[in-house]
């Protein structure tokens, strides 16, 4: 990447800088932007100040479901801990859930739609059919099923959460496949000696990655809350904190009836703080790539 | 008048082979639709048996996961499942079962699934049709009015209001509304009751139970529909800004219209057409939700059926939900088709 960064070329650069120029004149794709920067920062830095003292239901001394106060400044949960520093920790593996579950949607997806896409004939049928009955299916059952059966844990939701949103990946990388090689490069390729392989990897692929990086970041939105949904309905490892499984344990312990909305509030804002901003980014990327979405939601 | 008769016989006898041919097509594009949603089905069996029956590596212990069984109890639950003949026979055995709507024995419940799908079914349909219901003329109506003004103050609340509320997971605003409405908080009273579907205490018919039921669906409905309108306002926007810069709407406003004549005679029910199309294709959503949301509020409907299996997990149970879920989606989905051939006459005209 490096030796290729040292000779871009004069138009390759002046697309970058055009393409960073643009994005900075969207406020709503900057907003999402440092959040989700802040939000990595966060997670990353997390062990440096949360610790086994602050997690262990045996090792921690605060009060038992006890409102925010100034040495807990949002409460605390059923055990004593402080909710702040479990949303914080929460949010590591959250993020990894959502974005190992993404990067395994992508890689099926891109697969499937590379090879749907270059080969015409029934094998690129044949597994359009395959995509298309999977979007029939409803997802959550789907997900729920293959979850249960896996065994509950943060793999199995990762696979559940893969197996059940490759499909609009898959349609959109089949979709510019089929734009890319009625291009007359391709042909050219074709003339030269290329194979299927390197047609699909060398010509295709390449063009087909901006647009499946884009898709992506909106994947990890929804892988986000399709983690929390799981979690929440006891398919997580019930030992780690995730976002989705603060708020199963608050469900389950009786936060609800005893109104305790300081441990509500927090993991669920969370989630919707960073789904909205990857589907901003996601959004503002798009609009610059694509300026005929302008307007279009 | 006799004119125009005379002029609709003279047509109609001149394209009176119209009518055969049309039905016929009718016929084969009822019978397309319905092999695909045949085929469709058929391979879900085919995921619900790979899920459920081959992938654990012994199903046996998969059940009985978490309680003392004997030897010669997992043997004779082996031969009782039929697990020592070959795949393909236990395949169509399974087809054949859920084909006669014998679902399994749920483990949990020492009840066949099939009678508990039975019972839970009518709450789920209630619920989701109620929601849907609501949430589709929300969604509908904010999304013409804010497409239609693009870029207005109505439109950018409309817009980022859906765009927040398709970000919350849904189980999530269930317990925030639970404990706002339902345990009541600083000043507001508990208003509606924090789950199931009637008062046990109140009898089981007449005026009263209705009315207890409906107090009872409030809060899951309007979970459902905050989570759910959101794609059809994001939709119906869609597909009226793709209508804006149509000739015939200028025609229209010529033909000197006013603008809200325009909006509704003439641009809505052509932006219509997609929306109806994207709203069936997303029916697996509102599954989603009903799970999720009966499962806070004990709802006792099939999601509600599907979040006790998984707590066990119970397996077969689950299979059964598994397939009803899919099976209803598939049959919703062929209706849409069938449907939207009558509301579009292109789909007729290919």
């Amino acid at each position: 990447m490096t030796v290729e960064e040292g000779r871009l070329s004069p138009p390759r650069l002046n697309a970058a800088r055009r393409f960073v120029r643009s994005y900075l004149e969207r406020p709503a794709g900057l907003a999402g932007l440092g959040v989700l920067a802040a939000f990595g920062l966060l997670a990353l830095c997390a062990p440096l100040f949360i610790g086994d003292a602050q997690l262990n239901v045996i090792k921690v001394t605060g009060p038992q479901l006890a409102g925010p106060s100034g040495s807990y400044l949002l409460g605390t949960d059923q055990a004593g801990r402080s909710i702040i520093d479990l949303v914080i920790w929460g949010s590591r593996e959250s993020l990894s859930i959502g974005i190992i579950a993404t990067v395994l949607t992508v890689l099926l997806g891109t697969t499937v739609g590379l090879l749907a896409g270059h080969y015409e004939g029934w094998v690129g049928k044949g597994l359009m059919h395959v995509t298309d009955w999977f979007i029939a299916l409803p997802s959550l059952p789907l997900a729920i099923s293959l979850a249960a059966v896996l065994g509950r844990g943060a793999a199995s939701i990762t696979i559940a959460i893969a197996v059940t949103s490759w499909t609009a990946t898959a349609r959109l990388v089949r979709a510019q496949t089929l734009a890319v090689e009625a291009r007359p490069f391709v042909d050219r390729a074709r003339a030269l000696g290329a194979g299927n392989t390197q047609i699909m990897l060398r010509h295709v692929l390449p063009n087909v990655t901006p647009l499946v990086l884009v898709s992506s970041t909106l994947t990890v939105a929804s892988a986000i809350l399709s983690e929390a949904t799981l979690t929440f309905l006891g398919l997580g490892d019930p030992t780690s904190v995730t976002w989705g499984s603060m708020l199963q344990s608050a469900f389950s312990d009786g936060a609800v009836t005893a109104g305790a909305w300081w441990y509500l509030l927090p993991p669920g804002i969370a989630i919707l703080i960073v789904v909205l901003g990857f589907t901003l980014t996601g959004r503002a990327v798009e609009h610059v790539l694509n300026p005929r979405m302008v307007g279009r939601s | 008048m006799s004119s125009t008769a005379a002029t609709g016989t003279v047509t109609g006898r001149e394209t009176s082979s119209r009518p055969v041919s049309g039905r016929f097509e009718l016929l084969t594009y009822l019978g397309s639709k319905l092999a695909a949603a045949v085929v469709s089905f058929f391979v879900t069996l085919v995921i619900g048996f790979t899920i459920f029956s081959l992938m654990p590596s012994d199903p046996v212990r998969t059940l009985t996961r978490g309680r003392p069984t004997s030897e010669a109890q997992l043997a004779h639950l082996r031969l009782q499942l039929g697990l020592d003949k070959p795949i393909w026979e236990r395949f169509l055995s399974f087809v054949n079962d859920t084909l006669h709507f014998r679902l399994g024995y749920s483990w949990q419940f020492q009840q066949s699934v099939s009678s508990l799908v039975a019972d839970r079914l009518w709450p789920t349909l209630l619920l989701m049709g109620t929601a849907m219901i609501l949430s589709v003329t929300l969604g509908l109506w904010l999304g013409v009015r804010s497409g239609w003004r693009q870029g207005s103050l109505f439109d950018r609340i409309a817009s980022s209001t859906s765009l927040t509320l398709w970000s919350v997971p849904t189980f999530w605003l269930g317990m925030i509304l639970l404990v706002v409405f339902s345990v009541g908080i600083g000043p507001i009273p508990s208003l509606f009751p924090a789950g199931g579907m009637s008062d046990p205490a109140l009898p089981q018919s007449g005026f009263g139970h209705y009315v207890d039921v409906a107090r009872h669906l409030v809060l899951p409905c309007l979970t459902m529909v905050l989570v759910v309108f959101a794609q059809y306002v994001t939709i119906m926007r869609s597909s009226i800004i793709d209508e804006l810069g149509s000739p015939y709407l200028l025609t229209a406003r010529a033909k000197g219209l006013t603008d809200a004549d325009v909006r509704r005679k003439h641009a809505t029910p052509n932006a219509l057409l997609p929306s109806v199309t994207m709203i069936f294709m997303q029916l697996g959503t509102l599954v989603s939700g009903a799970i999720t949301v009966e499962a806070v509020y004990s709802w006792p409907g099939l999601g509600y059926l599907t979040y006790q299996a998984l707590q066990i997990p119970d397996l077969p149970l689950l299979q059964g939900t598994f397939v009803v879920f899919s099976a209803s989606v598939i049959i919703m989905n062929f209706l849409a088709d069938v449907v939207y051939r009558y509301l579009d006459p292109r789909v007729r005209a290919q």
